[in-house]
């Protein structure tokens, strides 16, 4: 209510300006520019989006998808319309390969010097040519200690669960984080085309399937909360704001490793509205916003500078803290085309 | 002669008036029929897409897969397995909107005229809300912790919750839930013109209530049944959005399947391959549905 009586007198005046400025000259009156954002689920502060578009008079659309691979499939399948969107460090690797991103230097933005020292030099976008920091994290599992009491550390949680947590796992409908497990699981190495090796993920995968309730990314921390399942695979941030709700849920450090990532803002091939684009991602450098976002999802900034501005919980969270003795979690790169053909093969004998 | 010569005057004009409906056939559904069909012949690209290069690889996948390790094909029956668990779980479907829908077909058909349209118009209320939104639901009602669960409990007919959300019965309750109007509606166009008196006929000459039905009621409107029954079935073996949530991505039917290759799977070819299965084996249906009907 408030919002809409303090904005009617403004529209009214830009109104009566608009008519008298008609009535004065030829020339109309500029359309306020748009900016249409395709982004993770849970992923965004609707206050900074609020404060981007009064600043800039730009009218943001929002939408959401819920993996790197369904971002990927709406880009090949020639969806458009979308200026922005948040692809992991693997996917803008990919993204830039299939020519489906807009250069857009991101060295040249005034808040490039933002930018934390550990991802000014990234492997999947040398010289960030097409992309800028979001926000970064960790892919690991969550558990509730009221259900199941013992160690959680180590991915026999996902494989080779206790009985207490049978039948009440989810597994996230990403096929590279379950794929990746399942090697780390059985010790073999990331991105291999060793058949013998992959034959026996393949076969571990569909063997823990019968433990599986789900294999949803949606609603994944929904279902934690609720106590549909004791267990779910989640992100660090995730499984922070899912902690709030329910002290029980605690976040697994696998001793077998797990997975770091870095989320990333691009603009897509095609934008119509590159220049607004382009401010969006000035923008979201800003550490007051990058930190505004982390207060909502619970992740981490990807500049410096945002600390003060984080809310209290992040302090010492457990969800940001690696135990001593845990290897440093891996980034993946994407793998060869022989290999994701393996991949999605597993993908779909696990699926189906 | 006189009508013949009406007939060709105003062939122009009929033609004319059907060709907006045809122009719509043809540029919404046999065009990108026929890319899927096309796209099913060819190669997958590596991160979607296709290759073109002609290729049956995508529906030999559907009858044979390849041996991890030494690369020979085998027979595999999965892929047939979703076929058939699709077709059951449509069947399920549309058996119990049939054993719920006649009734209440037969109850709105029976109430006084101007209150008939009050009870189709009860009937259709939910089904303003997305497919999506009353799905989402469904879960939230069936769920462990969930007002179903809760209550039963609460009636101590059940000690610890039943599992009813992510299972089988799951996607069927949604199914029967997404496309009981469906069943509904054209039975209840049907009943609507039966004359209710020919069943006091049957009463009178010693037809008990279940024979008056058999003989009398049901096959009196043989067409608003069959209506009802392709229209509940053909959706449902295509249904997507039951199985991926109420069966939490794990009851795989064919509209998954589908989906998955186009997203997460990234084999066009395939889903596309899938997809011209599936809509042979809807056609052959329908033939059969339409051949029976002809020889009654």
């Amino acid at each position: 209510m408030k919002l809409t009586t303090s904005k009617l007198p403004h529209k009214a005046k830009l109104l009566a300006i608009a008519i008298t400025a008609g009535l004065f000259s030829s020339t109309a009156v500029q359309a306020a520019g748009e900016l249409n954002i395709y982004n993770w689920s849970d992923y965004m502060d609707q206050a900074v989006l609020d404060k981007f578009s009064k600043k800039y008079d730009v009218k943001v659309t929002y939408d959401t998808y819920d993996s790197n691979e369904t971002l990927l499939s709406k880009l090949k399948s020639g969806v458009t319309g979308y200026d922005v969107a948040v692809p992991g460090d693997y996917m803008v690797k990919i993204l830039i390969d299939e020519d489906l991103l807009e250069k857009i230097e991101g060295s040249k933005l005034s808040n490039y010097k933002n930018i934390k020292s550990e991802l000014k030099d990234v492997y999947y976008d040398p010289g960030h040519q097409y992309s800028v920091p979001y926000q970064t994290g960790t892919t690991s599992f969550v558990v509730d200690t009221d259900v199941y009491k013992g160690d959680i550390n180590s991915l026999d949680m996902l494989f080779n669960p206790p009985e207490e947590l049978k039948g009440k796992i989810n597994m996230f409908r990403d096929v590279n984080n379950v794929i990746n497990a399942a090697l780390r699981y059985k010790g073999f190495e990331i991105c291999n085309n060793n058949r013998e090796e992959l034959k026996q993920v393949n076969d571990l995968l569909i063997e823990a399937k019968q433990n599986w309730q789900s294999i949803a990314s949606d609603g994944a921390k929904e279902m934690l909360i609720t106590g549909d399942v004791a267990l779910s695979m989640a992100w660090n941030g995730m499984a922070l704001q899912a902690r709030l709700e329910k002290p029980s849920l605690q976040y697994a450090y696998p001793k077998e490793n797990m997975t770091a990532w870095a989320d990333n803002l691009v603009v897509l091939k095609g934008s119509k509205n590159i220049e607004n684009a382009k401010l969006f991602l000035n923008f979201m450098l800003e550490p007051e916003n990058a930190a505004a976002i982390s207060n909502v999802t619970g992740y981490t900034p990807g500049v410096v500078g945002a600390d003060q501005y984080l809310v209290a919980e992040f302090k010492g969270a457990p969800e940001f803290t690696l135990p001593e003795g845990n290897p440093t979690p891996q980034f993946v790169p994407p793998c060869s085309p022989e290999v994701v053909k393996f991949y999605d093969r597993i993908w779909t004998n696990l699926l189906r | 002669m006189l009508n013949k010569l009406k007939q060709i005057k105003e062939a122009p004009i009929r033609y004319g008036l059907v060709s907006p409906s045809l122009l719509m056939i043809g540029v919404f559904l046999l065009i990108p029929i026929s890319i899927v069909f096309v796209y099913s012949f060819l190669q997958p690209g590596t991160y979607g897409g296709v290759e073109w290069t002609f290729s049956l690889d995508a529906y030999k996948q559907f009858l044979f897969e390849e041996d991890f390790i030494t690369e020979e094909l085998q027979f595999t029956s999965a892929y047939l397995e979703i076929f058939v668990r699709s077709f059951s779980q449509a069947a399920i479907a549309t058996f119990f909107c049939f054993i719920i829908g006649f009734p209440t077909a037969y109850f709105i058909a029976t109430r006084p005229i101007h209150t008939q349209s009050l009870w189709l118009f009860a009937i259709t209320i939910p089904y303003w809300v997305n497919l999506l939104v009353r799905t989402i639901a469904m879960l939230f009602i069936i769920r462990d912790q969930g007002p179903l669960n809760e209550f039963l409990m609460y009636l101590n007919f059940i000690d610890t919750p039943i599992k009813l959300a992510y299972t089988p019965f799951a996607v069927s309750l949604g199914l029967f839930y997404s496309f009981l109007p469906f069943m509904v509606l054209p039975i209840y166009t049907a009943l609507s013109r039966f004359d209710m008196s020919l069943l006091t006929a049957a009463h009178d000459l010693y037809a008990s209530r279940w024979a008056a039905l058999r003989h009398v009621l049901i096959p009196s409107v043989p067409h608003g049944i069959y209506a009802g029954c392709l229209l509940v079935f053909i959706p449902s073996i295509g249904a997507f959005i039951a199985p991926d949530l109420l069966g939490g991505g794990k009851q795989l039917m064919i509209g998954n399947l589908i989906a998955l290759q186009f997203q997460g799977s990234r084999n066009w070819p395939f889903g596309a391959a899938a997809a011209i299965i599936l809509l042979s084996f809807i056609l052959i249906t329908l033939l059969v549905f339409s051949l029976r009907k002809k020889g009654e």
